[in-house]
């Protein structure tokens, strides 16, 4: 079990690092999504160690929030994409100090 | 060595392996979204072994199914050229973010051992199937429930909306 978890933090991690290295809009939204993932694989590890089933309906509703999420947020990218012709996140700093 | 434990470390590596791949991917976008297909559905073969069945399913189905098809939908409408590195006056400052992610992984990678309680021996019976979770989906979360339902309608009206207008 301290494996699964351990692998949690790891696909975490690897997402972290992929959505502040990155410039790549669709990229960054990726590594969200896999730390969502990481979420969720925490959250069926603990369900699994306790035996309880509530874990899973926290999993299905954070699968619910990321679908979501991607919609609205490659609606944005493709808005973006039609304004500005870039996805890179450098050349968007309207609202940036 | 377990049989379980033996796929457990094939699926994970392979995980590991393919999230690696999507991020340092530099060229493809569209190989990036395919590395997401492996993780996804590496993933979903992790959650089977931790008794999920219907969280595999659903994992396989939702981000195999319809995320990474969007993904790669869009990937391939805005036809996009290859992103590089940061320019070097950023390159220091993401070196050292990236560090102080590793050094805090390290860490919680070494706090994880010893700080978890036992896995319950007994699993009760029917664990993961789709009678039990949606037993609790539809009676003791249903607020939680109805909630994603109204986040689902906000989200079509503004998939929709952005869709359709131009931002200025």
């Amino acid at each position: 079990m301290d494996l699964v978890v351990d692998l949690s933090v790891v696909l975490f991690a690897i997402g972290v690092v992929g959505a502040l290295v990155r410039r790549n809009v669709i990229v960054i939204l990726m590594s969200v999504e896999l730390m969502l993932n990481a979420v969720n694989l925490a959250f069926v590890a603990f369900s699994r160690m306790h035996g309880n089933n509530d874990g899973h309906v926290f999993v299905l509703i954070v699968i619910t929030v990321a679908a979501a999420e991607v919609a609205v947020g490659l609606g944005i990218v493709i808005s973006l994409f039609r304004n500005r012709d870039t996805v890179n996140v450098d050349d968007v700093s309207l609202l940036k100090w | 060595m377990s049989i379980q434990l033996a796929l457990f470390y094939f699926f994970a590596a392979v995980a590991v392996g393919s999230a690696l791949a999507m991020v340092l991917n530099l060229r493809n976008t569209v190989a990036s979204a395919m590395s997401l297909v492996i993780t996804m559905v590496s993933l979903a073969a992790v959650y089977v072994l931790m008794d999920a069945f219907l969280v595999g399913a659903l994992q396989i189905m939702v981000y195999g199914g319809a995320i990474v098809v969007l993904f790669v939908f869009v990937v391939m409408l805005l036809n996009l050229r290859q992103d590089d590195f940061p320019p070097p006056r950023q390159r220091f400052v993401k070196a050292l973010g990236t560090l102080l992610v590793l050094f805090a992984l390290g860490k919680l990678v070494a706090a994880v051992p010893g700080a978890l309680p036992e896995a319950v021996a007994r699993l009760p019976e029917g664990f993961g199937g789709y009678r039990d979770v949606g037993t609790a989906l539809f009676t003791r979360f249903l607020l939680p429930f109805e909630a994603t339902s109204l986040l689902l309608l906000a989200a079509l009206v503004g998939a929709v909306v952005l869709a359709k207008r131009r931002l200025d």
